[in-house]
């Protein structure tokens, strides 16, 4: 199969007070096996509204347009029958849990993807000897797994745990939605790695991102501008640097 | 549409085909006839042979039960109950003859062996044939009540062995009379309340336990409670007492079949602990909720109190309510001994029409003595739940000290929570503490579990037991894990 994911004319909107308002208004993209792409532009364009989306969030209204996960039509499917299929969101802001233990929910999600999956379920000590290796790789102290999920986690050590959760969950379509805000130089190093351990012919990635920074580490196959609700551009990694030096001022007098 | 709102309807759709435990049990039984007055309560009384001052202390309390009116303040409604349209007796036709557990009703043996109650001690003993992944369960001696009276008693030789009584408080008050005669009824006197004064007059069954001076009781001791029969209340009795440096763990579990009339249940609970004593009594309440349209299901009225008689005693109540209609429902802490401590943590949870007024009272007489409360309220569907306490500091109690939380949390737009406490200070040096909190599950938390692979069960599920893990961890261990397995089906049928 020659692509992943793939999204055709896809339009979104949003209930507001006003009533509907039109965030994405006709995506285009595609995503080979294998390949991470990046998606840059300004705030308020729709990035983080197609990470949603993608994922099955339900306060958005598809109006137009498809987006095929594997050939199935994933907008059809139930947010947990996506993430069994493979799709993976890091949060832009990860989601607190009171009460709820880390390492129970890990294990409780990783059990049901494979469950779904139709893979055996591990066992506490399977489990914990893969969470174990995952953390050390990630910087990640034991003692994160013992407290409740994301509660009273800084900034970094909540995406750092997002990352976690992607390792853990083996997604072959990761989308990551400005994962790489507000870390520092070394918490960024260390999220990249944890994305680079994951590269595989079976790992694609969707990297949302302002900064130059991350796609250094990882080196995108592709960079596209995303602009008022669509795709206005898509080029190499030159792209990237280009945006970095010149802001997306040019881009969006061109897509104008 | 928003997950929360999915999620209930879909588990709306479900109903209360989630209620496991409503199968009837077909048996031969033997009812007293409907209605009540002195001559049912005699024939009660000749059933159960029991001593001349049982029968007059009976009837004491049916006098006083009718002068008394139905409390009406609690927060709960349903239409009168008809006294006189209920048996007042139920029991299995048994044959003759004292029976040891080889002898009891195989339908009996089935039906708890259906409800996941091990009576068979041999079985237990051995402790082969752990599945896996799950934890070698520790012996628990069980007093199984099925409607008014007690079919079986496990593990009471290991007891006696170890100088505890645990048995039928029917046959307590007939081989301990002295024992009985001196606590029943010191705790919860026989006009206590509306309820109590009617359980005190027609109460058939339920268990004793009697834990000697320094004595840890060895294992855990458990009653289950099973109304079956059509039309009939359940009035069961519990007594237990501890004396000076002893310890005991308890634990009751209830069930009913699913029903289209609603069934009374009202119990009475007293604890007495003395010097040193302890006492850890832990609920799982599941009766019958009634099904989706608030039809049928169990009124729960219970008065439960223990007295901490002695210095440094120590009562805890944890309860986990899930089932019945209606409860109404003040597991209480008499704090007399200096330094004693009163503890009540609770889950309560309520689902389609169903009603739960319940909490605690923390009476502090002695000094120094100290409550803890921790309730944690869960409404969903069309259901209504209140938090109703009182913390009441009497002018000895100097140096009292209470600390109370209860927290609420919604599922869905349709439901209640109220928070109802009282206080009352007359000691200066007393320091009293009230904290509450009222959430909802938010759609970011369905979205986040689902996200990762979870089903909007197992998410509601995961969210919930994470709001109730402050009282869960209070209970015996393998009754938490159960806990926790029946809290995700009430929500699965009474919440989103």
């Amino acid at each position: 199969m020659s692509e992943l994911l793939k999204i055709s004319g896809l339009h979104a909107s949003i209930e507001t007070e006003g009533g509907p308002k039109e965030i994405l208004r006709g995506v285009d993209l595609v995503i080979p096996p294998g390949e991470v792409h990046a998606i840059m532009g300004p705030n308020g364009c729709g990035k983080s509204t197609l990470s949603y989306v993608l994922a099955g969030r339900e306060d958005y209204e598809v109006t137009a347009g498809e987006a095929l996960f594997k050939g199935r039509d994933l907008l059809e499917m139930e947010p947990e029958e996506r993430a069994a299929a493979g799709v993976f969101l890091a949060f832009q802001t990860p989601v607190e849990l009171p009460g709820v233990n880390n390492a129970n929910f890990l294990r409780t999600a990783v059990n049901a993807v494979r469950r779904a999956r139709g893979e055996a379920e591990l066992d506490a000590v399977g489990f914990l000897k893969a969470v174990r290796a995952a953390t050390k790789n990630l910087s990640m102290s034991d003692d994160m797994l013992k407290r409740n999920v994301n509660v009273g986690f800084s900034g970094g050590e909540k995406k750092r745990n997002e990352v976690l959760q992607m390792t853990m969950l083996k997604p072959t379509l990761a989308i990551l939605d400005e994962t790489d805000s507000g870390l520092d130089v070394d918490a960024l190093k260390i999220v990249a790695e944890g994305v680079q351990n994951l590269r595989s012919p079976d790992f694609s990635a969707l990297v949302i991102t302002h900064h130059q920074k991350l796609l250094d580490y990882l080196g995108p196959d592709r960079v596209h501008v995303m602009a008022k609700g669509r795709i206005i551009r898509s080029g190499g990694p030159e792209l990237a640097k280009q945006i970095n030096e010149e802001g997306y001022t040019a881009f969006l007098k061109e897509a104008a | 549409m928003p997950a929360v709102t999915e999620t209930r309807e879909q588990v709306e759709k479900l109903g209360q085909s989630s209620y496991k435990w409503g199968f009837e049990t077909d048996i031969e039984m033997d009812f007293a006839p409907k209605g009540l007055n002195e001559d049912i309560i005699r024939l009660i009384s000749t059933r159960k042979e029991e001593p001349e001052w049982m029968l007059e202390w009976r009837l004491e309390a049916y006098r006083s039960w009718l002068k008394m009116k139905e409390p009406t303040w609690a927060h709960v409604s349903y239409p009168p109950i008809d006294y006189q349209d209920a048996h007042y007796y139920a029991a299995p036709k048994k044959k003759a003859g004292p029976k040891s557990l080889d002898e009891v009703d195989p339908e009996l043996l089935r039906t708890y062996e259906k409800l996941g109650i091990p009576l068979h001690e041999q079985a237990m003993l051995a402790g082969v044939e752990v599945p896996e992944g799950e934890e070698a369960r520790l012996p628990v001696a069980v007093d199984a009540v099925f409607d008014s009276v007690s079919v079986a008693t496990t593990f009471r030789k290991t007891l006696s062995e170890a100088g505890v009584i645990f048995c039928p408080i029917s046959e307590a008050i007939r081989d301990y009379p002295d024992l009985v005669r001196q606590y029943l009824g010191s705790v919860v006197p026989v006009a206590d309340n509306f309820f109590a004064a009617l359980n005190s007059a027609v109460f058939t069954d339920g268990s004793f336990v009697f834990v000697p001076k320094g004595v840890r009781c060895p294992m855990e001791l458990s009653t289950y409670f099973r109304i079956n029969a059509r039309n009939t209340g359940q009035f069961e009795r519990t007594l237990i007492v501890v004396e000076d440096g002893a310890s005991v763990s308890y634990l009751e579990g209830c069930t009913a079949p699913m029903r289209d009339e609603n069934q009374l249940h009202a119990a009475v609970v007293e604890l007495v602990a003395m010097e040193d004593a302890k006492i850890k009594y832990s609920t799982v309440q599941n009766w019958y909720p009634g099904d989706e349209n608030g039809r049928g299901g169990i009124y729960n009225f219970v008065t439960k109190r223990g007295a901490c008689r002695g210095a440094r005693s120590r009562i805890s109540w944890t309860q986990v309510e899930t089932g019945s209609a209606v409860t109404w429902k003040y597991p209480s802490c008499i704090l007399q001994g200096e330094g004693s401590v009163g503890e009540f943590y609770s889950v309560a949870v309520t689902n389609n029409h169903q009603q739960a007024d319940t909490g605690t009272k923390m009476i502090h007489l002695g000094r120094n003595t100290r409550s803890t409360i921790i309730a944690k309220t869960i409404s969903a569907g069309k259901s209504d739940s209140t938090y109703r306490g009182q913390v009441k500091i009497m002018p000895k109690a100097s140096g009292a000290r209470n600390f109370t939380q209860c927290d609420s949390l919604l599922i869905g737009d349709q439901c209640g929570a109220h928070t109802v406490p009282y206080i009352e200070n007359r000691n200066m040096t007393a320091r009293v503490e009230h904290e509450a909190t009222t959430s909802k599950i938010s759609e970011d938390q369905m979205f986040y579990c689902r996200q990762r692979g979870l089903s909007e069960e197992d998410a509601v599920g995961l969210i919930v037991n994470g709001f109730c893990k402050d009282v869960l961890k209070e209970l015996p261990m393998e009754f938490a894990v159960e806990a926790q397995k029946l809290l995700q089906i009430s929500l699965e049928g009474s919440v989103g």
